[in-house]
């Protein structure tokens, strides 16, 4: 208690330096002396006179204390008195201390870190200039920004409320410093990027609108702060230096801010490069192409004075233009205006929702923090009762004791809190060092600021009123009389008390706690063993891309073709497969719109559905497993001299064919009019994420469509894979040893996709754990509680031979019973609760008797551990010692 | 030592106001003042002077001035405002007529 001394050194020199405090001390002394002097006189010694002075004066401390009183109006001082006073009752009672601190550092800290994330993803705006009129268009029909560049053109040109509209996206490419070539993801921008966001560069210049002059016109690279950093050192002789990307060679003429991340949320690129250079460093010339949605996402601040109404409107506007001039390729159905940085609702949904459960639970933790710190009041205060009465009795006001009561809530939240927030920045600080995946860049910008500390405090100061505020009505309501009279004993009735409710309170929320987490557990477990359509064990992925090894239009194909035999030579691989996209992975999905047989107009409105597109090699299905229902499968003859065939999955069967038994033989069209025969039908499947339904899919061989640069491999082999993965890439360096190469298990792959779900569980155990655990300290003090205060008549009964089954019924049925009752509220709330659940983590339902079951389990075992030692302690109750001790 | 009356609670603010009615007094003096005035007989534990002291300048009723007393010592000396004057004169009335009727109420006998 070193610290504590010195701190209230330094308080007293800080708040008592008051000349009236001086001035009071200086009186009290020179009545010592008078009195001294006038002893003296009488024949005594100076040292016995001055003695005696003091002695005959009664209690100094006491009475300056009660000079201070008397003046009043010192609130600081008298606060601080009372704080002196609390910190040294609280010394007294280490445990009490340490179980309410602890307690409420959980809670607090639970809600630092939930607090951070909320005002990191949805409170606190991107980093850019005037952020309040800064907006991201999204399409009506997919709720997604992408847009194609001609839309994106249109837009930007055609719109009265946007000052500058800005597209970008992100692209993976290979960079080529002079040493080691490494892949790297970018932003691919217009040219007004920096412009309309309103970003200076750091250091050089940025690239403009000015700078685009046609296809491949600005070979320019814009870094972020943080490659520079990591990349260059910090280097300013960087600027005019020219890097290779995909090798072709970029000037480096700028850095942006330190705090400047993008525009996504998340996900913070390496650099910027102008996106009119898309042909040049994908191969692939998209600008003219209005049916492919490659701009990630487009956005820009408003005009001064233009609403949001009005700008939605005006969007509206050139919707119905694009839909009347290109009905074939437009089918936005309406724009609307998003927050960017989550990419409109596709993520700000989920994120949302993910964000309102951890508030919620953690408000709940709280929550079931004050009720377990009420009760652990109200049991002190109750065991404080007789001091309590004596105190009044002696003529200490009830406001005085009330004040005492409360300044050891407020020391008690604010240790609690300051704790807690400790535990919640370093939390934060490692969330947002975390990277989930090395190959992508994610970045979660959780910085604690300001506002996290304000909120933690005033959790923590809220809390602390509130219970310490239960056991004021006790303290109010104490007649000190019949408290001295009765003894210890008194109050121990049967009615229900504040306690009682309490612990009922506190147990629910954390059945509430438990039940959700077990949803969450249990909903991904199955979400884990749920069919994909596909089997993503013993397989592995290879991701390359052919045009960074300079391969492109009639040479692609062939070489696929030789590194499918390659990997087919592979001792061990069974089957081998080639697709642009794979199910379920990160890179994404294609999907494109299919008409009947019939249709000939083939307008967007016109569409029979979008479904996925996948185009494979002939041993892509057997290799990922897709179960054959009828039909076949693709050979090497069904190339692009054959008519265009395709196999479907059951939906695809069920919605554009009509059903899934005569699908085999008829015909549906794509976009482009081709004309397709189906051959055969495979099993549903999950293709973009876990949570979405059924969806139509096809399968296309990869020879009839256009020839593909980045493609992936699924290769299927029960060897070990870090073996297979050293195999995969000598066979198919073998054929090209410039080949860009990403081999990882299938399985691994999928991390990716189970990512949120797999957040989502952890944090929702996490916090089902802190409620298991207050459940258990709360139900651990109450049943103590109710131990200690009937030893008296636990004692007798064991003396009047009491069996031990009636000596624990008598302790601790009543903390059972209300553990009980606790119990089945609080299942009954958490499977309400669980709905909101089922919106984040894929099949979780509560009405599974497994999860209820376990609830009950737990809460059972919860109650056994937290009644475990109270029940010890009654059964080893010794009448003989009991009765002699009283 | 026997003789010595414990003063009733709310009579030690008369008991300063009256000493300090005859002339401004250290805090010392105020107690050596009631202790002369009541014969002895009134006990008054020192400390608690203080804080009634105290209380009373909060109140207006007293007014304290820092001075050098008779044997040289520093010491804060008390007088009574104007307020402390008519609190004092109101104080004393009531008190008389509190005593009185105790004194007939207990020198009643029974006819």
């Amino acid at each position: 208690m070193n610290l504590l001394a010195y701190m209230r050194g330094l308080a007293a020199k800080f708040f008592r330096t008051s000349e009236t405090a001086e001035e009071m001390d200086e009186e009290l002394r020179s009545h010592l002396q008078f009195r001294a002097d006038d002893l003296e006189r009488s024949g005594m010694s100076r040292a016995e006179a001055e003695r005696r002075a003091r002695i005959e004066f009664g209690g100094l401390a006491r009475y300056r204390e009660e000079c201070h009183e008397a003046q009043g109006g010192r609130l600081l001082s008298g606060l601080l008195q009372d704080a002196r006073f609390a910190a040294r009752v609280l010394r007294k009672s280490p445990g009490f201390l340490i179980a309410a601190v602890l307690t409420l550092a959980l809670a607090i800290g639970a809600n630092a870190v939930v607090f951070g994330i909320m005002s990191a993803l949805i409170i606190r705006p991107l980093n850019v200039p005037r952020s309040e009129n800064f907006y991201g268009i999204e399409n009506g029909n997919d709720h997604v920004g992408s847009q194609s560049y001609p839309d994106y053109l249109d837009l930007r040109d055609r719109n009265h409320s946007f000052e500058q509209l800005a597209g970008f996206g992100m692209f993976q490419v290979v960079v080529d410093t002079g040493q080691d070539p490494s892949r790297h993801w970018d932003y691919e921008t217009t040219g007004n990027y920096f412009d309309a966001l309103g970003i200076p560069p750091y250091l050089g210049r940025v690239y403009h609108g000015s700078d685009e002059r046609g296809p491949n016109s600005a070979p320019y690279v814009v870094l972020s702060y943080g490659y520079w950093h990591t990349h260059f050192h910090d280097d300013r002789s960087v600027l005019g230096r020219v890097i290779r990307l995909n090798k072709h060679p970029y000037t480096v003429i700028g850095v942006t801010p330190p705090e400047f991340h993008g525009t996504i949320l998340f996900f913070s690129p390496d650099f910027f490069v102008p996106i009119i250079n898309h042909e040049q460093l994908d191969g692939q010339d998209l600008h003219t192409n209005r049916g492919v949605h490659w701009i990630f996402e487009v956005v820009g601040h408003l005009k001064p004075g233009v609403t949001y109404a009005q700008a939605t409107a005006d969007l509206n506007a050139i919707d119905a233009y694009l839909e009347r001039a290109y009905p074939k390729e437009e089918g936005h159905k309406g724009f609307s205006l998003q927050r960017p940085g989550l990419y409109g609702s596709f993520l700000g949904r989920p994120v949302r929702a993910f964000v309102a459960g951890l508030t919620l639970l953690s408000g709940l933790i709280l929550l079931a923090a004050c009720a377990n710190l009420g009760s652990l009041f109200a049991a002190r205060a109750s065991d404080r009762s007789r001091e309590i009465a004596l105190r009044l009795a002696l003529g200490s006001s009830r406001s005085r004791i009330l004040r005492q009561s409360l300044t050891e809530a407020v020391i008690i939240s604010l240790l609690g809190g300051a704790s807690g927030l400790l535990l919640g920045v370093v939390i934060l600080r490692r969330l947002a060092a975390w990277q989930p995946f090395p190959s992508v860049p994610i970045h979660v910008p959780l910085n604690p600021d300001a506002s996290v500390y304000v909120v933690a405090l005033l959790l923590a100061l809220v809390s602390g009123f509130l219970f310490g505020v239960v056991p004021v009505r006790q303290v109010l309501r104490t007649n000190p009389y019949e408290v001295v009279k009765a003894g210890t004993n008194a109050g121990a009735g049967k009615r229900i008390s504040v306690r009682d409710v309490l612990l009922v309170v506190q147990i629910s929320i954390c059945a509430v706690l438990v039940t959700s987490s077990l949803v969450a557990v249990r909903g991904l477990m199955r979400s884990l063993s749920s069919s994909f359509g596909f089997e993503p064990r013993n397989a592995m992925l290879v991701d390359t891309n052919l045009a960074l090894a300079g391969y492109s239009g009639d040479s692609v194909y062939p070489m696929e073709r030789r590194m499918i035999d390659a990997l087919e030579s592979v001792p061990g691989v069974e089957s081998v497969g080639m697709v642009n996209f794979p199910p379920l992975g990160r890179g994404g999905s294609w999907t494109n719109n299919v008409f009947k047989d019939e249709t000939r107009d083939l307008s967007q409105s016109n569409a029979a559905a979008v479904a996925y597109l996948y185009s494979t090699s002939p041993g892509f299905l057997q290799a990922a497993k897709v179960t054959l229902l009828s039909g076949r499968t693709f050979t090497w003859h069904d190339d692009g001299n054959r008519p265009l065939i395709a196999v479907v999955n059951q939906e695809f069967a069920r919605r554009i064919l009509g059903s899934e038994k005569d699908a085999l033989g008829r015909y549906f069209r794509l976009q482009n009019g081709g004309r397709v025969q189906v051959v055969g039908v495979v099993q549903d499947g999950k293709y973009l994420s876990l949570t979405e339904d059924r969806k139509p899919a096809m399968f296309l061989p990869a020879m009839q469509l256009n020839p593909l640069n980045e493609v992936w491999f699924v290769v299927r082999s029960s060897r070990d894979p870090a073996q297979l993965s050293a195999a995969i890439r000598n066979a198919l360096h073998s054929t090209d040893a410039g080949l860009p190469l990403d081999i990882e298990t299938w399985s691994r792959e999928l991390d990716f996709t189970l990512f949120p779900s797999r957040v989502a569980t952890v944090s929702l155990g996490v916090l089902g754990m802190m409620g298991a655990m207050l459940s258990i300290t709360g139900i651990l003090g109450m049943a103590a509680y109710s131990v200690s205060k009937r030893f008296k008549e636990l004692g007798i009964r064991v003396a009047l031979g009491a069996k031990r089954r009636e000596v624990l019924q008598a302790a601790l049925g009543r903390a059972i019973k209300l553990l009980a009752v606790g119990s089945a509220a609080g299942l009954l709330l958490g499977v309400l609760a669980s709905r909101v659940l089922a919106y984040i983590v894929y099949q979780a339902t509560p009405r599974d008797p497994l999860v209820l079951a376990c609830v009950v389990l737990a809460m059972l075992l919860l109650g056994l551990v937290a009644t475990w030692i109270p029940a010890q302690r009654a059964l080893s109750i010794d009448p003989m010692v009991l009765l002699r001790e009283e | 030592m026997n003789n010595q009356a414990q003063i009733l609670p709310g009579t030690l603010d008369l008991l300063i106001l009256k000493a300090v009615s005859l002339g401004p007094l250290h805090g010392y003096g105020i107690l050596l003042r009631i202790g002369q005035i009541s014969g002895q007989s009134l006990l008054i534990e020192q400390g608690a002077l203080y804080p009634a002291l105290f209380r009373l300048v909060r109140q207006g009723v007293l007014k304290p001035s820092w001075g050098i007393s008779e044997n040289n010592r520093r010491a804060k000396f008390y007088e009574l405002t104007a307020a402390g004057r008519k609190r004092f004169r109101e104080e004393a009335d009531g008190w008389n007529k509190l005593a009185a009727a105790m004194a007939a109420a207990l020198a009643a006998r029974a006819e």
